[in-house]
């Protein structure tokens, strides 16, 4: 276990550090900062003042030296679209915006998707059972950024039921978590649901009824709980998905002012030592979501030999 | 961007398949489970299957067409007729879907816009599943240092944040059909590496690879005439899955005004186009797109579970064996 956790911390240094040298070296590699950086009335002498002052005008492998120190003292340099802030300040003022919206739109999609998955299982090709299954489908297949314009126009254009504009974060919150979790609703209820058919035939599912435990009993002790080791890989890995940029689409159709909408800002304006903190944090959590996964998959079922 | 396991998923699913298929004595279902009418006569069966075929085939003959089928050019606007209603209130058949609140023919658009969505998606599978499956038959044949330093890449690429790299990667070098295509292309190759390095490594444990290799063929021989047929079924469906997924991965892009931009015609440019401008105003130019961006990956996700099931004997003898005996496998609840 310990040796396993060595390795994979390891491993996960390896995409960090990965992932962080593939931006340095694109972002080097075209696009100018100083563009941004400066007043277009500014002089071509004044960008190269400027150009020199940060050090873009050194050898490619000077830059990359100088970033990697910087990097070992999580000095990822400083915003040039928010002026004068260190870019690891500005994505901490992020973040939590953009983490409460993954925790909220996750513990929605779990309540909903165990409840449907287990309903749908009880009987497999039953009317509900396929109602469900082509809800689920339909979830799967509407894009995030239209479903969460279908919710704006439904809920706040016509039924006036949340207002637009700044308003308590409490019920801005909810049609972007919302828009979050359907998706993820539909594929993890249909996980639930496939669990569940296999657990529900098993052997040790006949013996439970057979001595006589109540089909709560049954279904809610015995069955779900091993249909709980698929779930969590899945719900890691939706997590994951979340984080890894997909709240993008969601944060830009609400105009949540969290990391994904950071990000797209920091894009639009090669903002370089932006991006490059907002990247690294970003893997930094998927490598970490990603260890307490397998943990968890290791905890839930003991015949899985983590090597 | 890619699911943790689908390959493996499918190979519980063929376990209990097998299962299933030995705990019925005499197998007495197998004669009349030969197939009727081939694999059409399974689809025309399967009649959400069959809706999906017809829709994809119209809107890809419709895409492949836009030049001639389209009323208007996609980016041919007059101001004078800004905001026309469609037909059906009251418009003309001019413009049949009415125009937007830049005189564009609003059906031009959408016509235009499934020419982009196919393009990038059938162009991105072909590329990244050739990559993909090229690799993985390296990984897999070759075994060794080979293996475990193209798996290693793999896993690294996989970690990667993929869609904050396709937005920083259009952002540098520009949003065409072109750079969307190869920068979705070189975001999506796992998925295939990983699969198809799985099935190598089952198949060459199998009595039929094995005697290949004895009676002395070459191992070119051994991969392309023993071990790509095996590879057909599980990544027709891969690939089917994967062409939904970029599409929606294009559609985002474009959205987030870092994939296709104007003057190039795309749902997912005019979805936003129109929420930032009609939100208040006439939605209908937000619903137009999103629904037939919607309906196309539906109908493709339909169509990938009729393939798997399809083109898989296992899968249909199974469906066979449930319709035949269902007292016996849905009993309990």
């Amino acid at each position: 276990m310990g040796r396993y956790l060595v390795r994979r911390l390891l491993q996960g240094l390896v995409v960090i550090f990965g992932v962080t040298i593939f931006v340095f070296v694109i972002t080097r590699m075209v696009g100018d900062p100083v563009k941004f950086m400066l007043p277009l009335s500014a002089t071509p002498e004044e960008r190269a003042a400027r150009r020199a002052s940060l050090g873009l005008n050194d050898p490619l492998i000077t830059q990359f030296v100088r970033f990697l120190g910087d990097l070992l003292r999580l000095n990822l340099g400083e915003s040039t679209y928010v002026r004068g802030q260190p870019a690891l300040h500005v994505v901490f003022d992020y973040l939590p915006r953009t983490l409460q919206l993954v925790a909220f739109g996750m513990v929605l999609a779990v309540v909903f998707s165990i409840p449907l998955g287990v309903v749908a299982s009880r009987r497999p090709g039953g009317v509900l059972d396929r109602f469900l299954t082509t809800l689920s489908l339909i979830g799967l297949s509407v894009p995030q950024f239209f479903l969460g314009y279908v919710l704006i126009i439904g809920f706040t254009v016509k039924l006036h039921w949340f207002q637009t504009g700044p308003g308590p974060w409490q019920t801005n919150l909810v049609l972007p978590a919302i828009c979050l979790a359907l998706p993820a609703i539909g594929r993890l209820s249909m996980v639930v649901r496939s669990a569940m058919i296999d657990e529900l035939n098993s052997q040790y599912v006949k013996v439970a009824r057979a001595k006589g435990l109540s089909q709560r009993r049954v279904l809610g002790v015995h069955a779900l709980k091993n249909a709980g080791i698929p779930y969590v890989t899945l719900l890691g890995w939706e997590v994951i998905r979340a984080i890894a940029g997909y709240t993008v689409v969601v944060e830009s159709v609400f105009n949540w002012p969290g990391l994904g909408f950071m990000a797209k800002t920091a894009i639009a304006n090669q903002d370089f030592f932006l991006i490059q903190a907002i990247v690294f944090v970003v893997a930094v959590m998927v490598v970490i979501i990603n260890i307490i996964v397998d943990v968890a998959y290791k905890a839930l079922d003991p015949r899985v030999k983590l090597s | 961007m890619t699911a943790p396991d689908e390959y493996t998923a499918s190979h519980v699913e063929e376990e209990h398949a097998l299962e299933a298929e030995h705990s019925i004595e005499g197998r007495p279902y197998e004669l009349s489970a030969v197939r009727r009418g081939g694999l059409f006569g399974d689809l025309v069966r399967d009649k959400l299957g069959l809706a999906s075929l017809v829709f994809l085939v119209v809107l890809l003959v419709v895409a492949a067409l836009a030049p001639w089928i389209a009323p208007f050019k996609p980016n041919q606007g007059n101001l004078t007729s800004s905001g026309l209603p469609p037909v059906w209130h009251g418009g003309t058949w001019t413009h049949p879907v009415g125009t937007d609140w830049q005189g564009y023919d609003v059906l031009s658009r959408l016509i235009y816009g499934a020419r982009t969505s196919l393009i990038i998606g059938l162009v991105v599978v072909l590329l990244a599943g050739t990559f993909g499956v090229v690799v993985g038959l390296i990984a897999g044949y070759k075994g060794g240092r080979a293996d475990s330093w193209i798996m290693g890449w793999v896993d690294v690429q996989v970690s990667f944040p993929g869609l904050l790299m396709a937005m920083l990667l259009v952002a540098l070098v520009g949003g065409s059909v072109t750079s969307v295509s190869l920068i979705l292309a070189v975001n999506g190759w796992m998925v295939y590496a990983r699969m198809t390095r799985g099935v190598v490594l089952t198949m060459k444990e199998r009595p039929f690879v094995e005697a290949a290799e004895i009676l002395g063929s070459t191992p070119k021989r051994v991969i392309f005439k023993h071990i790509l047929p095996n590879l057909f079924t599980p990544l027709a469906t891969l690939g089917v899955l994967e062409f939904a997924r970029i599409i929606l991965a294009e559609a985002a892009l474009s959205f987030l005004g870092l994939g296709i931009q104007y003057p190039g015609v795309s749902w997912g440019l005019d979805i936003a186009r129109a929420g930032d401008h009609e939100l208040f105003g006439n939605q209908w130019l937000i619903v137009y797109p999103g629904l037939l961006l919607t309906i196309t990956v539906l109908a493709v996700n339909l169509l990938s579970s009729w393939l798997r099931v399809a083109l898989d004997p296992l899968e249909r003898e199974k469906r066979f064996a449930a319709t035949t005996s269902s007292g016996h496998t849905g009993a309990g609840l």
